[in-house]
């Protein structure tokens, strides 16, 4: 390390940021502190002092072992992982803000069959109209019950509550205070297909994603599947839609390649569902089923994920057309295992599938 | 009573080991990190990588009393803090109304029933395990976080409960879903990898001291040709150990097809996963093993 280590520690956790650790000054400073307690001149320990204090997430972990590779110069670590690259069909709406004037002054009517129209064939402007419309949505999940408590109800005597009750009364139990189990929503998963038959949709699914995101921060997660499984949830937390998507797009390596969303579900489910991301959830797939790895794995995680979920429902934008049956191998395998099969590719097909969740 | 102070990871790491519990690099800098600064420790990784394991070893090396605090959801203030003794107050608030003469408030330490939070404050030297923190639903993140930061309790009724010496605290998570950066944000994070080979034979022959080598290293490769294949729920080490006692108390010497048929249930416990590695996995490997 050079003379000054804070400094370095600093430009370090500054090129940790830039490939999106969440390492900020709160954890510089725990680092700065732990390196004090180790031998700052092996090379192993500040490795793992330096990973103990600034990584929070498994996903961390191999950005991590990439900049610190690049920061000491001398060993790489044994993991190699791809670093993610900006892709550049990230936002492809964001520019069409600017040409919204001419069409703030559409009509009710020309606003209404915009709702409907199909989003992969819109002008720049009218995409700028849709944006808003998908935006407004709020998307979310109806009620279970939760073991949690709240004041009233008759479900039983809260013993706190009444021990207070009892001493504004002078000593006697004149109201037994009751309490009742609280609801709260079920979790959202949203899983967006973004390989290259998506490519028209993605985009605005991922729109829907960020509303959704919005509006329960932490009762919704969302991952994008194609070639491989990449969780977004994260990236589409920020507040402004251009900037979420934006975020969401650098952290997806395989936008629009190729489809093997068997294996990515099967990832999903091993890594996240199983453990509780799936259970009990309402889980929503975004694609048209068009699967390069054999249909049969898909079959055989949809239904691995019926037995997990609440409820599933795929969405598949091609429903909208005039004739569409469900053909797709991958469509056909998982068809069995879906609740709901509806279509996504306008504004008023998303507003309908918010309806659905909220039943669900 | 203070904690024991160790010079340097090595040191800490042979302790660990005389503890039963053979630490990585990267688990033995965490330890030591938790113990030198006093910075909660969070650990995550499949389950069954000996997450739980740890903070129990590091309780007996630092000669503390492990506190458990074992998360589900619903768990609120009443079962993980402190809870007020109701029945106890009563009886004190009639004996006062009868002359008894005590005028002390209901709301005293007497009347406080610690739970294991509240204990491991008042414990020391105590090591606190927040198991399984993931199971409990959010908004109970919001309890901890004072624990975590200030090493406190606050007691609207009482105030603040603060020790002189605090408990290392260790929180494991399975990761069904994501905690809270503020929680984060104030804790060691250490993700704990599946062993590597040598360790864990190492580990299933320090729990079962009788199953032979040759029969340990046997299933520690068993177990990691089953972690390549994909299965619905990896074993994990607690199910390698399983394993490699259920093929002693059968008496095996080495693994072979019935001798692993016999056995299977103790390291697979899904359908799907053992016909998959009797499908898959096992053929191939009991061939490679001659």
């Amino acid at each position: 390390m050079r003379a000054d280590p804070v400094a370095e520690l600093t430009a370090f956790a500054r090129s940790l940021r830039e490939r999106g650790v969440a390492a900020d000054a709160s954890r510089v400073v725990a680092a700065a502190g732990a390196l004090d307690h180790v031998d700052a001149l092996d090379e192993a320990q500040v490795y793992w002092t330096t990973r103990l204090t600034l990584c929070s997430e498994p996903d961390d972990l191999p950005r991590f072992d990439a900049a610190f590779a690049e920061w000491f110069g001398s060993r790489p670590r044994p993991v190699e992982t791809a670093v993610p690259s900006p892709a550049d069909s990230g936002t492809g709406s964001g520019s069409g803000e600017g040409a919204a004037g001419p069409a703030e002054r559409v009509a009710a009517t020309a606003l209404e069959t915009l709702r409907t129209r199909d989003v992969a064939a819109l002008s720049a402007a009218e995409r700028a109209q849709v944006r808003r419309l998908i935006a407004l949505l709020a998307p979310s999940t109806g009620t279970r019950r939760s073991m949690r408590r709240r004041a009233g109800g008759r479900a039983g005597v809260d013993p706190v509550r009444t021990m207070r009750t009892m001493l504004r009364a002078g000593g006697e139990p004149v109201v037994l205070a009751r309490w009742r189990r609280r609801e709260k929503p079920r979790r959202l998963v949203l899983l967006v297909d973004v390989s290259g038959s998506m490519a028209p949709y993605a985009d605005w699914l991922l729109l829907f994603a960020h509303a959704a995101v919005r509006v329960r921060p932490f009762a919704t997660e969302v991952f994008t599947v194609g070639t491989r499984l990449t969780r977004v949830t994260r990236a589409l937390r920020l507040r402004d839609p251009d900037a979420a998507l934006q975020a969401a797009a650098q952290t997806v390596p395989d936008w629009s390649g190729g489809t093997r969303i068997g294996e990515s579900m099967q990832a999903f489910l091993d890594r996240w569902g199983q453990r509780g991301a799936a259970r009990s959830a309402v889980v929503v797939i975004f694609s048209d089923g068009w699967e390069r790895g054999g249909a049969e794995l898909l079959g055989q995680q949809a239904a691995r994920l019926r037995r997990l979920a609440h409820a599933v429902v795929w969405v598949n934008p091609h429903k909208g057309k005039e004739g569409f049956t469900p053909e797709t191998a991958g469509m056909l395998a998982a068809l069995p295992y879906v609740d709901d099969l509806v279509a996504g590719h306008s504004a008023q097909a998303l507003a309908d599938l918010v309806a659905i969740l909220a039943e669900a | 009573m203070t904690y024991p102070e160790f010079p340097d990871i090595p040191a800490l790491s042979a302790a660990l080991d005389a503890a039963g519990y053979l630490p990585d690099e990267g688990v033995a800098t965490a330890a030591y990190l938790a113990i030198g600064m006093r910075r909660p420790l969070l650990l995550e990784g499949d389950p069954g990588v000996g997450k739980t394991a740890l903070a129990q070893a590091l309780a007996d090396v630092v000669g503390a009393e492990l506190v458990r605090l074992s998360c589900y959801e619903g768990i609120d203030a009443s079962q993980a803090l402190y809870d007020w003794d109701f029945p106890r107050q009563l009886l004190h608030l009639r004996s006062a109304e009868n002359g008894g003469g005590d005028e002390r408030s209901v709301y005293d330490r007497r009347f406080l029933i610690a739970r294991p939070i509240l204990r491991a404050l008042e414990t020391s030297p105590a090591v606190l395990l927040v198991d399984e923190i993931d199971r409990a639903d959010d908004e109970f993140e919001a309890f901890l976080l004072e624990v975590l930061a200030d090493n406190a309790v606050t007691i609207p009724e009482l105030g603040t409960i603060k020790p002189a010496e605090p408990p290392i605290v260790v929180l494991t998570s399975n990761r069904t879903r994501e905690l809270h950066d503020a929680l984060k944000r104030r804790c060691l994070y250490h993700w704990v990898s599946h062993p590597g080979l040598e360790r864990e034979v190492e580990i299933i022959r320090r729990h079962q001291p009788e199953v032979a080598e040759r029969l340990a290293r046997q299933v520690a490769a068993g177990v990691a040709a089953m972690r390549e294949a994909g299965l619905v729920k990896s074993p994990g080490i607690a199910e390698a150990i399983d394993w490699a006692t259920a093929l002693r108390l059968l008496g095996a010497t080495e693994l072979n097809l019935p001798a692993v048929r016999a056995t299977l249930g103790a390291l697979l416990k899904y359908r799907e996963d053992q016909v998959t590695a009797e499908r898959d996995v096992l053929p191939g490997f009991l061939a490679r093993l001659g």
